[in-house]
């Protein structure tokens, strides 16, 4: 039923026709309240559009119940008493499934019980863990994510991704069947798997904003509307597990970056680097926002965490009114510390930008001269751009010349690269975490597939901060 | 997409200096608050001093003059807003509708401009300000 639910039925576009009714937010805690009861993903999420359908068929002539949540809820659980009634392979545990359903509805006063409008946050957090389990691809967690908990429509997932429909709707059935197949518990977990469950959840949230930010498929630099649905479930995150640090690092992190997005691009869509933005159209707002967020990550004793630490970063930026007044050597901390608790070279290298700018382009140099043999970054465009800069900073202008000439014909064949890019992206995967062009910089040695795509997702993520980002 | 919803309440024209909402009436508002923010739908709410306490700045015959308020010509103004991040126009209009407001109030939602809602040549000169304003300060 992917793609033909309610949603669906209303040409599934992001614009005023999505959601005529202005119901489909309310999807996913239906889903979530369903999942405790049913067990199952494919039933939870018929049973929660019905009961959309329902709403839609009788308020118009009763009026809108004075309290639509609860009254939703009711009709999804009677919905989901019919179907497992009326099921063929009707079984005993059916059977207690169905006594305890109606003992629930029996109990559910609803009209009089306000606080059932929203009485489901647990459940939402559990159907938020079963989303981004570790038994799932990386792209049936974004995936089931985007459709079950940001209540996007499979048809809106495909063109977000530019996958063609089916591949996402399949992923989606695939996605629930495995988690019905491996007997995945609705719960979230308890713990030591806490920590390492939620870095699964956090990593979906930010890929999920990444490919807004940075699409590495088709033609558009941004999609702004993938970013905004990451900070939406980064609120609703925020908002289920306030004492997270992490979870808080991580909105304030996606809203301090999102900040930038007006100041990226020239008229022509031409990219700008974070220096030379117009920080007038950097969005107050935003940084308003990440400022406070990173500051409860920082209360909650979570500052050395990796997404508070970019954070931090980000928010050394926001601050500065002008380029001019970046506090690099807070910058240089910064990365220091991201290098100690989430090494990477390419966090290294930002630090021998960031160290540079703050103690002189020869301290820089060596940083980044002591990465020439990171095999990861063999290729990396970035890395002679880098050296280049600094190299004619120093005065060597000659070799420094070469080298920024290598960096720009790089960065040249990565532009003409792109429209070729994007077409064979249509026919591939729904996630790609790597920067365009940097595919050719892996061979299969270079470590197991996990490995690898961590790499690349990093190499990835830098490059929104690194010297040639913005 | 970003919209305002603007709380309007009938009678604050002409409310006293310090007026304040009643306890339970905000007890009622803090929960709506709560569903639109563990909906991660809510950006920013305040709300707003009667506009006794405020002033109007006319800019009529091109000079501006100040008025100190209450302002006798106002019949509707403003209480508080909300400014929402949702999909849709109609989203923000359910939202709206689950407010618990009383009689006397009404939420006008309107939804906020960005860059790409403006016609190309307003678009263009924006572009053309943002460089003026570039090539006035020494970025590096």
């Amino acid at each position: 039923m992917d793609g033909n639910g309610l949603i669906g039925r209303h040409d599934g576009g992001r614009h005023p026709a999505h959601d005529r009714c202005g119901l489909a937010h309310r999807i996913p805690r239906l889903i979530a309240g369903l999942m405790r009861m049913v067990r199952d993903l494919g039933i939870a999420e018929e049973c929660a559009q019905d009961a959309l359908v329902a709403a839609l068929e009788h308020w118009p002539a009763s009026g809108v119940p004075d309290n639509p949540g609860a009254w939703l809820m009711a009709a999804a659980k009677r919905r989901a008493i019919d179907r497992l009634r009326r099921d063929q392979l009707l079984m005993r545990k059916h059977d207690a499934l169905v006594h305890a359903l109606e003992e629930a509805l029996e109990r559910t006063s609803f009209g009089a019980e306000a606080s059932l409008d929203d009485p489901f946050d647990d459940d939402l957090l559990r159907l938020v863990f079963v989303a981004c389990h570790p038994v799932l691809s990386t792209e049936a967690r974004v995936a089931l994510t985007l459709r079950l908990l940001g209540g996007l429509t499979t048809d809106e997932i495909a063109r977000a991704f530019l996958v063609p429909e089916p591949t996402i709707a399949q992923r989606i059935v695939r996605a629930k069947r495995s988690l019905a197949d491996k007997g995945v518990p609705f719960e979230v977990p308890g713990g030591d798997a806490l920590g390492e469950r939620l870095t699964s959840v956090l990593e979906v949230l930010y890929l999920i904003f990444n490919e807004g930010y940075a699409a590495t498929a088709g033609e558009d630099w941004m999609r702004p509307a993938l970013c905004e649905d990451a900070m939406r479930l980064g609120r609703v995150l925020a908002g289920l597990m306030p004492r997270e640090p992490e979870v808080h690092g991580l909105l304030a992190l996606m809203e301090l970056q999102a900040s930038r997005a007006q100041a990226r691009t020239d008229a022509d869509g031409t990219p700008v680097l974070l220096l030379d933005q117009n920080r007038a159209r950097w969005d107050r707002l935003l940084i308003g926002r990440g400022l406070a967020g990173l500051a409860r990550a920082e209360r909650l004793g979570g500052a050395h965490g990796p997404y508070a630490l970019q954070a931090a970063i980000a928010a050394c930026h926001a601050r500065a009114a002008t380029a001019d007044a970046t506090d690099w050597a807070r910058i240089a901390a910064l990365y220091g510390e991201l290098a100690r608790v989430a090494p990477s070279p390419v966090v290294e290298l930002n630090r021998a930008v960031a160290v540079a700018m703050a103690a002189g382009p020869q301290v820089g140099l060596d940083i980044a001269d002591a990465l020439q043999e990171t095999p990861a970054l063999a290729h990396y465009h970035l890395l002679p751009a880098v050296r280049g800069d600094l190299l004619a900073k120093l005065g060597r202008r000659r070799r420094g010349a070469q080298r920024v000439r290598a960096g720009r014909r790089a960065d040249a064949q990565r532009a003409r690269a792109r429209p070729a890019a994007a077409a064979r992206a249509r026919l591939r995967q729904l996630i790609r975490p790597r920067a365009p062009g940097q595919a050719a910089s892996f061979s299969d040695d270079e470590g197991s597939g996990d490995a690898r795509r961590r790499l690349q997702v990093q190499l990835r993520l830098g490059r929104a901060r690194a010297w040639g980002g913005n | 997409m970003r919209f305002m919803m603007l709380m309007i309440p009938k009678g604050y024209e002409s409310a006293a200096p310090g007026t304040m909402p009643e306890a339970d009436a905000v007890a009622a508002m803090m929960k709506y608050n709560e569903a639109l923010q563990n909906a991660g739908v809510l950006l920013a709410l305040d709300g707003l001093h009667p506009p006794s306490m405020g002033a109007r700045v006319h800019f009529a015959g091109g000079k501006p003059r100040v008025t100190d308020g209450p302002f006798a010509e106002a019949k509707e103004v403003l209480g508080g807003y909300w400014m929402i991040d949702v999909k849709s126009r109609e989203e923000a209009i359910a939202w709206a509708m689950r407010c618990p407001a009383s009689d006397e109030e009404i939420i006008e939602i309107r939804q906020v401009q960005e860059m790409a809602d403006f016609p190309e040549d307003v678009q263009q000169a924006a572009a053309g300000f943002d460089e003026m304003r570039q090539s006035a300060r020494d970025v590096p």
